[in-house]
């Protein structure tokens, strides 16, 4: 069971009906993710990545085919299995950040938790945990707009944490953020990768998708390339990029 | 999620745009207080209307003197009195339905007792008057017969009179006074009965056997010394009091030998029936009233459910990303139902601390009986409840219903 991939898609395929035009998202995709994997996925826009993370984010369900997560198929299930699904085994990161406006960090980081059950106590355990993991124990109590684009995203990735999914899944994280923050951000999830999380990313910035270990890349609805490589370390990265604007200041 | 917690998010959404939240309970806070305010006065004015007619004395049917002439020209009351005591005596024996008959003369005169004074009407009474009335005494005793039959110089007082005559507890019975310069002994005082359905006070009254009225107030002793103005007739319990006024008619018109051709010389009123009227139209108004107060009730809760669809639809972002984290269907749901029944139950519970000042003021300030009925007030906070809910639910299943990508993408 240990060794079935974490994700396993078959012929997946998506079509939107809008009155009597048809869009076909997805054409009949097969592709699996191991354990640990780090994804980035990429393509011209339109070729159907936001239509493929929603899918094995079962956020949506596919017009044919099959998917697994973690063992468990999808297909056929209710909307209420689903989110319960989403609940304990994904963690989602938006380009857009999607945090609560009104919530602090920590309340924020605490939601999901909130629907699986988990007791007051716990809640505020773990979500402290999650924004330790991302670096902003510090602002637990700031509300979304006392925060920087980059914090922000972190408290989104710190939510996505909290259940301990077995999959992150962030949707064009960096699109909305600085250079700088970026890299940031794929550091962060590089470490968190490191330490055995499966991550699948969609980017447009190649230099983004540099520090994936795999690259799938898609086109009119249908996987054209999926190599592996060699990451680049994010950490390193950010170093020299401090040290250079360390230069430019002096 | 919990209870407690649902109950804290919810109060922070609407925390979060307190203006329109507050707005919004306004129609239910005056709905509910229009609810309380509305039924307090009605059955407030049901509870005087009760009040009075049971001070009148159940079954009730008074025989007034006097006809309406072919000519159609009413003669006066008192020009001549066509009713006797004896009519009351073949009343009480020929009609079985009948408990008591008692005739009545009625006028007005000035009291003196010591060095004050006061002006009332004098009320002249057969034996069984008190009965007919239901009329309690507070004090003393009612007249003898020998009183009665020889027009003895007694006297009951109504309780105004003694406050006014006396002042306040003071007892008069035993106490002479002087009615037209006759001294009179008070034998007795009158319980309080208060106003009767015209607002006449019923409690600023003397009465003396009626005899004693013909002859020493009234002043003038007719040709027939038992003729007597009116005949106050209580029917027994369980009696038909229609047919009882139809077996009274033919009765005094045998006995007044009046032709199939001739008109009534009397005229009969059943005053039960006149009163029950009255409790009648009270009791529509009391309707009236909630029905109106109701339907404001109606559109709070209208007005609840606009804001909360308002609410779904600027929150459709905030909707998707509970349901991308995992939340389902009846959390969403259960979240803006608690909303909505929040914003509901504030209001209601605003609601009736105003309606039960609003009563109270109305019944100090208006002179204006009401009746804060608790069971009115409960349901009032468990309606207004209800309606949140009811309110409620559309916009809740609307948001609970949403597709999560789509709420996501939500402008
Ligand atoms: N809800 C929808 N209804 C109809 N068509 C849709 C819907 N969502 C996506 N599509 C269509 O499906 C195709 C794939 O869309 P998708 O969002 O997956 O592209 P993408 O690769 O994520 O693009 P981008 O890089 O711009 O985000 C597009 O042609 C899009 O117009
Ligand atoms: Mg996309």
């Amino acid at each position: 069971m240990d060794d079935a991939p974490l994700i396993e898609t078959r012929e997946l395929a998506k079509t939107y009906v809008m009155g009597d035009q048809r869009v076909r998202a997805l054409r009949r995709v097969t592709l699996s993710i191991a354990r640990g994997e780090f994804v980035a996925v990429m393509g011209p826009s339109g070729s159907g990545k936001s239509t493929f993370m929603n899918l094995i984010g079962c956020l949506d369900t596919p017009t044919k085919g099959e998917y697994r997560i973690d063992g468990e198929s999808v297909g056929g299930l209710s909307p209420d299995r689903l989110a319960e699904l989403r609940n304990r085994k994904i963690g989602f990161v938006f380009q857009s950040f999607n945090l609560l406006p009104r919530a602090t960090a920590l309340a924020n980081v605490s939601l999901p938790m909130l629907y699986a059950g988990a007791d007051r106590a716990t809640r505020a355990a773990r979500a402290q945990r999650a924004l330790d993991v991302v670096g902003l124990s510090a602002r637990m109590d700031h509300r979304p707009s006392q925060l920087s684009g980059g914090q922000q995203q972190r408290v989104a990735i710190a939510r996505a944490l909290v259940n301990a999914p077995a999959l992150l899944l962030a949707d064009e994280p960096t699109g909305a953020l600085d250079t700088r923050t970026s890299l940031e951000i794929m550091a962060l999830f590089q470490s968190l990768n490191k330490e055995g999380q499966t991550v699948v990313v969609v980017t447009h910035e190649p230099d983004v998708a540099e520090f994936a270990g795999r690259v799938v890349r898609f086109r009119d609805g249908k996987v054209v390339d999926d190599r592996r490589q060699t990451p680049r370390d994010a950490a390193t990265q950010l170093a020299a990029l401090g040290a250079e604007q360390a230069e430019e200041a002096a | 999620m919990s209870p407690v917690e649902a109950l804290r998010s919810a109060l922070d959404a609407l925390r979060a745009n307190v203006l329109r939240s507050a707005l919004t309970m306004l129609g239910i806070i005056i709905g509910v207080t229009a609810v309380i305010v509305m039924v307090a006065v009605g059955s407030g004015a049901r509870a005087k209307v009760m009040q009075q007619i049971q001070s009148l004395g159940s079954n009730l049917i008074i025989v007034v003197s006097g006809s309406m002439t072919s000519g159609g020209v009413r003669m006066g009351v008192g020009s001549r009195w066509s009713l006797s005591e004896e009519d009351g005596a073949a009343l009480a024996r020929d009609v079985p339905s009948i408990q008591v008959a008692v005739g009545t003369v009625r006028g007005s005169a000035q009291i003196v007792a010591g060095n004050t004074n006061w002006s009332t009407v004098v009320l002249g009474v057969g034996p069984g008057y008190l009965e007919a009335r239901d009329w309690e005494l507070a004090a003393g005793r009612d007249f003898t017969a020998q009183e009665f039959s020889g027009a003895g110089k007694v006297i009951l007082l109504g309780e105004t009179v003694v406050k006014n005559l006396f002042g306040e507890g003071v007892d008069p019975v035993g106490q002479i006074i002087r009615v037209r310069a006759t001294p009179f002994t008070v034998t007795g005082v009158l319980a309080r009965k208060g106003q009767n359905t015209q607002g006449q006070d019923q409690d600023d009254v003397v009465v003396v056997p009626v005899a004693t009225a013909k002859q020493k107030v009234l002043g003038s002793s007719r040709a027939n010394a038992r003729a007597v103005a009116a005949m106050l007739v209580k029917v027994r319990d369980g009696e038909d009091m229609a047919d009882a006024e139809r077996q009274m008619r033919e009765v005094l018109r045998q006995r007044h030998r009046l032709t199939a051709a001739q008109d009534d010389d009397f005229w009969i009123r059943n005053l039960t029936e006149v009163a029950n009227t009255q409790l009648e139209s009270s009791k529509a108004l009391a309707l009236l009233l909630a029905a109106v107060a109701g339907v404001s009730l109606l559109v709070g809760g209208i007005g609840i459910m606009n804001i909360m669809l308002v609410s779904v639809t600027e929150r459709t972002r905030e909707i998707g990303l509970r349901l991308a984290v995992g939340a389902r269907r009846r959390d969403i749901l259960s979240q803006f139902l608690i909303e909505a029944t929040t914003l509901a139950a504030i209001g209601g519970a605003i609601g009736v601390v105003l309606g039960v000042g609003g009563s109270i003021i109305v019944a100090e300030l208006g002179g204006w009986p009401t009746l804060i009925n608790p069971e009115v007030v409960l349901a009032a906070v468990g309606f207004s409840a209800l309606i949140g809910v009811f309110f409620g639910f559309y916009p809740a299943q609307r948001a609970s219903h949403l597709d999560p990508i789509e709420a996501l993408r939500h402008e």
